[in-house]
């Protein structure tokens, strides 16, 4: 697919069905945003049984740490990190109807069974381009973890975020696939 | 001797922090403006545009490039006939909570086991050095965690020589896969022991990108790691493609009879570094 596929969450099986590895995609409307020490308590929270700070059926979480807004601005850069850090905690949160994660790099073999399995996708933003992504961002607010700081759940509001779907709900690959496809023996 | 004030470190440390955040290097942006005529995946050509829209909006709009601001590594010069007022390391750590805090940068350093934020960015990292002279020399190189995670060391065998070496230092960027943000740099330690081996390979890649090294063998294996790691095929940011690496830079030091130590830190495509002297 050349021309990207508009996305809003909160996403549906129907959504997701139809997008596959490799598909570049824009995502307008709200996502959430956790990663190390959010996804640590978001974990302490489901084993206690506690309510998560957002109902996270059919969303997209984001893996971003931002640089603080400067004056009058919404945000500062806010690229993705890692995703693999946080592979221990997706299977669960998959589990109970996440629909997408969103980070950089690829996925462990458990998270890419769980996505197949609760139909979820995997998104890739540009690392590194933590500037240009904050344009897309109007519109910043932090709804739990405040004492975070960088690491807090914040709820954004995006126009045109660009992403790839790197891992689609029938075990398609993009990392998998393109070092298949350039790789020279 | 000559008397330099610590107060005067700490205020172009704290100005080091800001510029580097937001404008790259001219030889990481030349590389990098380059780097798409080298690739032949229409999504790694796509993704490299978008990288270069970065660093040009960052400069621009004076935001950092990227959110990880990184944790603080300095290397210093420090002439012999030098005389401060004061302790270097806390002008420089002073330096650092300024410019963090100024500069809207990220504070991403924390307790190891509390994981508990020191909320200034600091303590830094500083490698100090006596040299000739009587200036100061700071080298400002803010390292994100995402390409240092993927970085490696292991104490191989005399008998892997040079083989085992190469060996290594492609496994290590093909492990990393697109997790450290490629195009990346390879910095290769070669001798030394244990710690010196991460310290070559930290320094090596403070050499401008596309530079030579002036040793012709040492020369002649980096050409030959490019090579071997953009056939591996990981491309921009793992999407698969050519251009995995800009470049490969090794730095080598004499050893132990009985050891070979060689380490690899891999810098991502935001490659920050700017140097001043006092």
């Amino acid at each position: 697919m050349d021309k990207p596929a508009r996305i809003t969450p909160p996403l549906t099986d129907r959504d997701v069905e139809y997008l596959r590895a490799g598909d570049k995609v824009l995502i307008t409307g709200v996502i959430y945003t956790a990663r190390d020490a959010a996804h640590k308590k978001l974990s302490e929270a489901m084993d206690k049984g506690d309510a998560l700070p957002f109902d996270v059926r059919g969303q997209i979480i984001y893996y971003v740490g931002p640089t603080p807004p400067r004056p009058g601005e919404v945000i500062g850069s806010a690229g993705p990190t890692t995703s693999g850090r946080m592979d221990v905690y997706t299977p669960r949160l998959l589990s109970l109807g996440l629909k997408a994660t969103m980070g950089k790099g690829q996925r462990s073999e458990e998270v890419i069974d769980a996505m197949k399995k609760y139909k979820a996708i995997y998104l890739a933003a540009v690392g590194g381009a933590g500037a240009l992504i904050r344009k897309c961002i109007k519109k910043a607010d932090v709804i739990a973890y405040g004492d975070l700081g960088a690491e807090a759940v914040r709820r954004l509001t995006v126009e045109d975020f660009p992403a790839v779907v790197a891992n689609d709900i029938y075990g398609g690959d993009i990392f998998k696939a393109g070092v298949e496809k350039y790789r020279r023996p | 001797m000559r008397n330099i004030r610590t107060s005067e470190i700490t205020e172009k440390v704290k100005e080091l922090c800001m510029d580097a955040a937001c404008l790259l290097p001219s030889d990481v942006e030349a590389a990098l403006r380059k780097a798409a005529d080298g690739e032949a995946s229409p999504l790694g050509r796509d993704v490299l545009e978008q990288i270069v829209k970065n660093f040009e909006v960052a400069a621009s709009e004076g935001v950092p490039m990227c959110q990880d601001t990184g944790v603080a590594v300095f290397f210093v010069s420090l002439g012999r006939g030098v005389c401060l007022d004061g302790p270097l390391e806390d002008a420089i750590n002073q330096g650092v909570r300024q410019g963090y805090r100024d500069g809207y940068l990220r504070k991403s350093v924390c307790h190891p086991i509390t994981r508990k934020n020191t909320g200034d960015n600091t303590p830094s990292v500083i490698h100090t050095r006596v040299v000739e002279g009587d200036r100061i020399r700071i080298t400002f190189a803010p390292k994100g965690a995402g390409s240092d995670n993927m970085s490696r060391l292991k104490m191989l065998k005399p008998a892997e020589g040079i083989m085992g070496v190469k060996d290594f230092v492609i496994e290590t960027v093909r492990a990393a896969g697109g997790n450290p943000c490629p195009p990346i740099i390879a910095g290769v330690g070669i001798g030394g022991n244990f710690e010196k081996a991460a310290i070559l390979a930290k320094e090596a890649l403070l050499r401008p990108v596309g530079s030579r090294n002036p040793d012709k063998e040492l020369d002649s294996i980096e050409r030959e790691l490019l090579e071997g790691i953009n056939s591996l095929g990981i491309g921009p940011m793992g999407f698969g493609g050519r251009v995995t690496a800009l470049s490969v830079h090794i730095e080598a030091f004499p050893c132990h009879i009985a050891s070979l130590p060689v380490a690899v830190n891999i810098q991502c495509h935001a490659d920050r570094h700017k140097e001043i002297e006092i």
